[in-house]
């Protein structure tokens, strides 16, 4: 069984490549014709593919060559968002004790240049009688988003999926956006990121998974789209070992944090579930839940509390 | 109007002195004598050392600017806090100062106000220097500046930088337009006689088809009145919509109602601190006394004053009732004004470049040259470190702590590159203004002549 599944996955992976590699090259030569790659030499080992058609056929090893991964949406695609969805999030503050894995995991996934966060956790709570807490901070992905009225080009967005997004390609970095965040969370890419991979240097942007990040561009928490369409949780959700983010949908009405799913109606409701600022009337996507009854004492995040230098 | 048509300034022929002359005013011209006074002077040796510094600054800016592009912003000392820097103080002090054009020309022509007229085409060029500069700056700050065309493309109406590059644009055109209107007769006169050769190509380029003919004159002042009348809503508007960039958002110390009349009045102020300085600096380079008279300074000085006034009040508006309420979410940036790391500056704008000269000016002897030139200076440079104080401090004062970035990233002070720029940016524009003078009359020859002659046939008429 376990052998099986293995080279049915590797049977998938080939096909994949091999259909890249055909459709590449469909304009130029076949590949099969003598020559047609040159330096390539045939090594007699054969792979069983299955072609478009749906025969078998059998392609020389030496013709399979990986091919990067490519955008399969187009800039609208990516403008209109995933059809049916409101992305929300909820945040329960008793859970945070400033772990930071959030923000690691967001800037890691992301490439972000390592003097900038996507996803800040701040000490909050300053009053003389009250409680300091613990606030990770995502972008708000607002109904009513500030940067978006603002923006001159269009380069930030609000998608149906209620998404904010930027488009790095048609920004022209007037920071406008910046100054209109009451919620601070949009970043600048000062320089030339100094944290993108080599592999990911060449690649075209795509707003979905905005990366790469460009110079003199602007940049923020995207609420990872990309992973949304594999029907996966974003980074920061992921990554949580205290179940803080939930993630979800508001037209299913529930929201998960891998181990638990809650409806939000619910879950807002039973534990007032409020918004940042809510007086601004930028209708946040993103909730939070007081840190009542608290996992952990605020003292226990201040371990971590260490500046960026 | 009608006398001047009829004086055929083009022609050749001297211009006949007129009867009384010397014999009823202070001061009594002949035509040729104006005419000789007012067209550029060579310039001295002072005049190129001048041009020399200026440009010297421009080329470091320019040098900036090169390592800008070549790095990015980071060569700047802006950061995700204080994303907006000099360079945005900078724009919005070149958008307020160049507001004067349609002070002194339009507002007081519309009002009937005589005594400025000499006085109109210093407010132009500077004018058009300092919004061509405004333009010219908001490219210098964009992290991208080869997309600037994407405004064209996709820009969308909602955002207030489109509004801000429509009359800015505009505001750019109808300024040109009333700077070269008037010129024209004046480029007739300074062609009187010369060949075409050097320079004088250029007066001949510009004003070649301009024959001095009634209806010409006719249209043209028709020409002028238009535009004098769409210039004040398009003025009002390249400044109150600059203050918008700004009381568009939610930010303590900008989140205000009062922004665009404080812009205004806060323009109206430097403006007129500008020409103060430059009437003083034609009037004492150039030897125009007789032109830019004492009067002149002396109704300039009452301006100012009444201005200073206007904005003082505004200030008031602005800072003193939100210091009232001590919002939580103001709180920090109004005491980082008043008492903070910023108060040094915000004292020495509010007093050095308001209420000192308008206590100066307020006294007839205040309202010399001299005393007018310094109280000029310092609005001017009171006006520049204002800007940096609306610009600024607000962003250093989010509503969520300033939390989780490197420790530069929480104060703000420009980097050489930005003060190079910022510096190569005012050089530039007193160059533009320098080159102007070196190149055109800086008091209009035209309208003098026919001030001049309706004032005598005024008087003649009253013998």
């Amino acid at each position: 069984m376990d052998t099986n599944n293995t080279s049915r996955k590797d049977f998938l992976a080939s096909l994949f490549t091999t259909g890249l590699v055909l459709a590449g090259c469909s304009s130029k030569k076949s590949p099969f014709e003598l020559g047609a790659e040159e330096g390539v030499k045939a090594t007699g080992q054969k792979v069983k593919l299955l072609s478009v058609d749906g025969e078998i056929i059998e392609v020389d090893k030496a013709f399979l060559k990986p091919v990067p991964e490519l955008p399969s949406l187009t800039n609208s695609q990516e403008r209109t968002g995933i059809p049916g969805k409101k992305f929300v999030m909820v945040i329960d503050l008793s859970r945070c004790k400033n772990l930071r894995k959030c923000q690691q995991a967001c800037n890691h996934m992301h490439h972000v240049h390592s003097n900038l966060n996507w996803l800040k956790v701040y000490p909050m709570g300053e009053g003389e009688h009250t409680a300091p807490y613990w606030q990770p901070t995502t972008c708000m992905h607002c109904d009513e988003p500030p940067c978006v009225k603002v923006c001159p080009v269009d380069a930030t967005f609000k998608r149906q999926d209620g998404i904010v997004l930027i488009d790095a390609d048609r920004c022209i970095g007037c920071r406008f956006c910046m100054a209109a965040c009451p919620y601070s969370i949009r970043v600048f890419n000062w320089e030339k990121p100094d944290t993108i991979p080599e592999e990911l240097c060449g690649k075209p942007y795509s707003c979905e998974t905005s990366m790469p990040q460009k110079v003199g561009t602007v940049g923020k928490c995207d609420f990872c789209p990309d992973m949304a369409r594999k029907n996966e949780l974003p980074h920061c959700v992921t990554a949580c070992p205290n179940g803080t983010f939930f993630f979800g949908d508001l037209n299913e009405d529930s929201v998960t944090n891998g181990a638990e799913t809650f409806r939000f109606s619910d879950l807002v409701k039973d534990k007032a579930g409020y918004q940042l600022m809510e007086d601004l009337g930028t209708k946040p996507s993103v909730y939070y839940l007081p840190p009542s009854a608290r996992n952990f004492p605020f003292e226990k995040g201040l371990e971590n509390e260490t500046e960026k230098s | 109007m009608e006398h001047s048509n009829s004086m055929k300034l083009g022609k050749k022929t001297p211009m006949q002195p007129l009867p009384g002359n010397g014999k009823h005013g202070k001061v009594h011209l002949t035509d040729e004598q104006i005419i000789s006074d007012l067209l550029p002077q060579k310039f001295g040796a002072r005049g190129y050392l001048w041009i020399a510094i200026l440009l010297v600054f421009c080329l470091v800016g320019v040098f900036a600017y090169y390592r800008q592009l070549r790095y990015g912003l980071i060569v700047t000392s802006m950061r995700d806090y204080a994303s907006w820097g000099i360079y945005i103080s900078n724009f919005v002090f070149f958008v307020a100062i160049s507001l004067v054009g349609s002070l002194i020309t339009a507002v007081l022509r519309l009002s009937g106000v005589h005594w400025a007229t000499p006085l109109t085409r210093i407010a132009e060029i500077i004018a058009v220097a300092a919004i061509t500069f405004a333009a010219i700056i908001i490219i210098v700050d964009m992290g991208r500046p080869e997309r600037f065309y994407n405004l064209f493309i996709y820009g969308r109406l909602q955002s207030p930088i489109i509004w801000d590059v429509t009359v800015i644009t505009t505001y750019f055109f109808i300024s040109l337009l009333l700077l070269y209107i008037p010129l024209m007769p004046d480029l007739k006169i300074m062609l009187n006689g010369h060949e075409k050769k050097g320079i004088y190509k250029l007066y001949s380029f510009l004003g070649s088809f301009w024959k001095g003919t009634h209806l010409q004159f006719r249209i043209s002042k028709k020409a002028v009145n238009i535009l004098c009348i769409a210039i004040v809503p398009v003025a009002f508007s390249i400044h109150t919509v600059t203050s918008w960039l700004f009381a568009t958002t939610y930010r303590p110390g900008w989140d205000s109602t009062n922004f665009g009349a404080y812009f205004i009045s806060g323009a109206f102020l430097v403006g007129s601190g500008a020409v103060s300085v430059a009437m003083y600096v034609f009037r004492r380079y150039y030897k125009l006394e007789n032109y830019i008279t004492q009067e002149h300074f002396d109704k300039m000085g009452k301006i100012v004053v009444m201005l200073g006034c206007l904005y003082l009040y505004f200030n008031v508006n602005e800072y003193l009732i939100p210091a009232f309420k001590m919002k939580k979410s103001e709180e920090g940036f109004l005491n980082g004004l008043f008492i903070g790391e910023f108060a040094p500056i915000f004292w020495s704008a509010i007093f050095g470049g308001m209420i000192i000269p308008m206590i100066v000016l307020l006294f007839k002897k205040g309202r010399q040259p001299l005393p007018m030139f310094i109280c000029g200076i310092m609005i001017v440079i009171g006006a520049w470190f204002k800007r940096y104080l609306i610009v600024t401090p607000t962003l250093l004062h989010p509503f969520l702590p300033m939390h989780n970035v490197p420790a530069s990233y929480k104060h703000y002070f420009p980097s050489w590159e930005e003060w190079a720029i910022a510096f190569g940016s005012l050089s530039g524009a007193l160059l533009v203004i320098t080159i102007f003078a070196m190149l055109f009359p800086i008091i209009p020859i035209q309208e003098t002549l026919v001030e001049q002659h309706e004032k005598e046939l005024h008087e003649k008429a009253h013998h």
